[in-house]
């Protein structure tokens, strides 16, 4: 059993284990951390800084921090959430996101953390880049308009699948998803690879599938993203 | 012959909507006299672009982008072209079922909002009568139970949509092959619940269209009303479906000019044209050529082409509707209020026919089978027959896609209305009056085009109306909001 360590969420002793990250141990405890880039069973990868904390009053990616005995971390703040909606709102106008037809609405990480933040339209201009989608593939369907550059596909493809389909190419706002071939098609990539189930928004789809699951029923339509995490939550005073 | 240069030119411009927007234009001579009314509707093709390259089972969600008015007809008419691309076009009970409860709820509602808010203004107070009141807001005030009855009614078809495609406006319900959920009994009852207060309103309904026609026939008989041929989709046994059905034209006297045509084969009998003067498709049947091809689709279609309707108290509207006319075609451009309103007590017998189906429980929501690379839809939407075409690649990408939309078949129709409004009540006429424009778009709005219909107008049909003389300086101007 390793060794445990405590140190305080807004407020709240917590007590977590040496080694893990500060949004892995707050979790455990109840406390969700919002986060994109970082899956579990994945290692972190600190791109999306949607986790980012105050520790000791300096902002750091919760997903990549470990804890330290008596850290003082701010998480729910007026500030923290402020610069979380920036972020959050940088990314939707950063791709070409049409929740109105997208089959991954109501099951789409980003547009469930907009709605968590209250966000409804983001008060940056929309940059509609031009971005391609790849469909040769018979199973699996790229559509990189989606794309929030997360990297989730890509360690999970080296990862858990013991392939290396996918990988970035380019910089800055040239930066894309690239796949280890001319087209999804010539790679060895399989629909029950892990990969193709790590994407946090409508950017690799299981082709077909489409809206399958009614509206209502599907994973955020009646809760906010982080009630699971929120629902380990030890009742006040217990 | 007056040349154009001496003529003047009355702009009708109703404000953009959803699907485009229109305006009439109508060239005067020095003497007032009508030389030439046009409908002009710039048409939203930007979907056929915008759809290239996009996946197939994406499209019955996407292309209801199309339409903020009657957005489940193009969700469902999509939905039946994708269901043959993936080989189950022949549905499970409860998914045909579904989707059948979902279009009559769309028709209620669509029907509805039309009639009330858009339409009982004219026909209760008159098209000359008083502009400030003559508007939604006059009805309320006028005949507070009918307002009433419109809200509830509208929300009731809105209801139904929400429990068969998850929301009451853009959602999913229809996907390849299917549907992606039942009737659950706590839906199917809260429906029913209002299930007797709505066919009871919609026989009243049903009552004011018919003996608003018949009080006054002498003065629609004639007003914007031509002969025509018509068109819509019937069942294979001939009864009125807008559903599913194979595709029958019938000329001026009823003849069928084509009868129970596949929807695959629509190109066969079915061309466009297109004229200079408009962005707008002039859809024409082939065997008759562009000139007399043209015909009307639509409420006043449907109740034509049909050879009956499978719900009792509508059938016997029907039967009193075709005895105005001995049985033949009715021409009467008003009377699509008439044959609208049949319709709504129709949409309401059938939906309570299938809230009581126990189909709707069902489980088997989903059959697929051979895929194919090229589909028709084809659907009745409350405005008229709507098609849907698509062509995919190997990779499940749209290629094609062509849509002709209810209002591009009236197109021709709607034209022929407001000639001859236009020479029925402007020409010659010293003076130009509000009440003689509204005229025109009386005949306009029985065609319940959607660029006319736009909810949040409420009731009005937004209009700037100018006379430009030939050097285009406006003379006069006459604006309504
Ligand atoms: S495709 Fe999806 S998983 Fe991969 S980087 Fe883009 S958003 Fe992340
Ligand atoms: S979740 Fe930590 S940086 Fe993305």
């Amino acid at each position: 059993m390793s060794q445990s360590v405590m140190f305080m969420i807004d407020g709240v002793q917590v007590e977590g284990r040496a080694g893990q990250s500060i949004l892995e141990a707050a979790g455990e405890a109840g406390v969700y951390i919002p986060r994109l880039c970082y899956k579990e069973g994945l290692s972190p990868h600190g791109s999306c800084r949607v986790c980012t904390v105050m520790v000791n009053g300096r902002p750091m990616s919760a997903c990549t921090s470990p804890i330290s005995l008596g850290m003082i971390v701010e998480n729910d703040s007026p500030r923290v959430a402020q610069l979380r909606r920036d972020l959050i709102e940088m990314l939707f106008v950063a791709g070409n996101h049409f929740c109105m037809f997208c089959e991954k609405s109501g099951d789409c990480e980003l547009q469930a953390l907009a709605y968590r933040f209250g966000i409804t339209a983001p008060k940056y201009p929309y940059m509609f880049p031009k971005r391609e989608v790849d469909a040769s593939h018979p199973d699996i369907f790229i559509d990189r308009n989606r794309c929030i550059l997360c990297g989730r596909c890509v360690r999970a493809s080296k990862e858990l699948d013991g392939k290396n389909v996918f990988q970035f190419v380019g910089r800055s706002a040239e930066k894309r998803i690239a796949v280890n071939g001319e087209a999804l098609a010539d790679t060895d990539a399989a629909v029950t690879d892990a990969a193709a189930d790590a994407c946090p928004v409508g950017a690799i789809l299981k082709k077909g599938v489409g809206y399958v699951v009614p509206v209502g029923k599907r994973e955020y339509d009646d809760k906010p993203i982080g009630s699971d995490i929120e629902a380990k939550r030890p009742a006040a005073g217990s | 012959m007056v040349s154009t240069s001496d003529a003047k030119r009355i702009v009708i411009e109703p404000v953009t909507r959803v699907e485009g927007h229109g305006k009439v234009t109508i060239l005067l001579d020095e003497a007032n006299r009508v030389q030439q009314a046009r409908l002009h509707i710039v048409e939203f093709r930007g979907f056929e672009r915008f759809i290239q390259g996009r996946p197939y089972w994406e499209v019955p969600v996407l292309v209801q982008r199309l339409c903020g008015i009657c957005p489940v007809s193009h969700h469902l008419c999509a939905a039946k072209a994708v269901d043959r691309l993936v080989g189950g076009e022949s549905l499970t009970p409860t998914a045909e079922k579904m989707r059948r409860l979902m279009h009559y709820g769309q028709f209620f509602q669509s029907h509805t909002l039309h009639f009330f808010h858009l339409c009982s203004p004219d026909l209760l107070f008159g098209f000359d009568s008083d502009p400030a009141l003559r508007n939604v807001v006059g009805v309320i005030q006028k005949h507070p139970d009918l307002a009433k009855q419109a809200v509830m009614m509208r929300k009731f078809g809105q209801e139904v949509i929400k429990v068969t495609a998850g929301k009451k406006i853009h959602g999913t319900g229809a996907i390849p092959g299917g549907i992606n959920k039942n009737l659950s009994i706590e839906e199917r009852d809260a429906l029913l619940n209002d299930m007797d207060q709505m066919l009871q309103w919609s026989r009243g309904a049903l009552r004011i269209a018919r003996d608003y026609t018949l009080q006054h026939l002498e003065e629609v008989r004639d007003f914007g009303s031509f002969e025509s041929n018509h068109l819509s989709i019937v069942r294979a046994d001939g009864a009125l479906d807008i559903y599913d059905g194979g595709l029958r034209a019938i000329d001026a006297d009823g003849n069928r000019i084509f009868d129970h045509v596949g929807n695959q084969a629509y190109l066969e009998q079915i061309a466009e044209e297109v004229k200079s003067w408009s962005y707008m498709k002039f859809p024409f049947i082939r065997s008759l050529g562009p000139e007399d091809g043209w015909y009307r689709v639509g409420p006043l279609a449907r109740i034509n082409t049909c050879d009956f309707i499978d719900t009792p108290e509508a059938d016997g509207a029907r039967k009193e509707f075709m005895a105005l006319t001995e049985g033949k075609p009715n021409h009467i451009t008003m009377a699509y209020h008439w044959a609208r309103m049949i319709e709504t007590l129709h949409a309401a017998e059938k939906i309570r026919d299938l809230l009581n189906d126990p189909d709707l429980q069902g489980e088997d929501l989903v059959v697929k089978g051979e895929k194919r690379r090229e589909a028709v839809g084809i659907i009745e939407a409350p405005r008229g027959t709507l098609f849907h075409h698509y062509r995919i690649n190997e990779n499940d990408q749209v290629v094609m896609a062509n849509l002709i939309v209810s209002t591009t078949s009236n197109n021709e129709p709607m034209n022929r209305a407001v000639r001859k409004v236009a020479e029925q009540h402007i020409s010659g006429n010293a003076e130009i009056t509000e009440g003689m424009l509204n005229h025109v778009e009386v005949a306009i709005r029985a065609y319940d085009p959607c660029l006319s219909c736009a909810t949040h107008a409420l009731g009005r049909m937004p209009l700037t109306v100018e006379l430009v003389d030939h050097e285009g300086k406006v003379i006069d101007r006459r604006a309504k909001d």
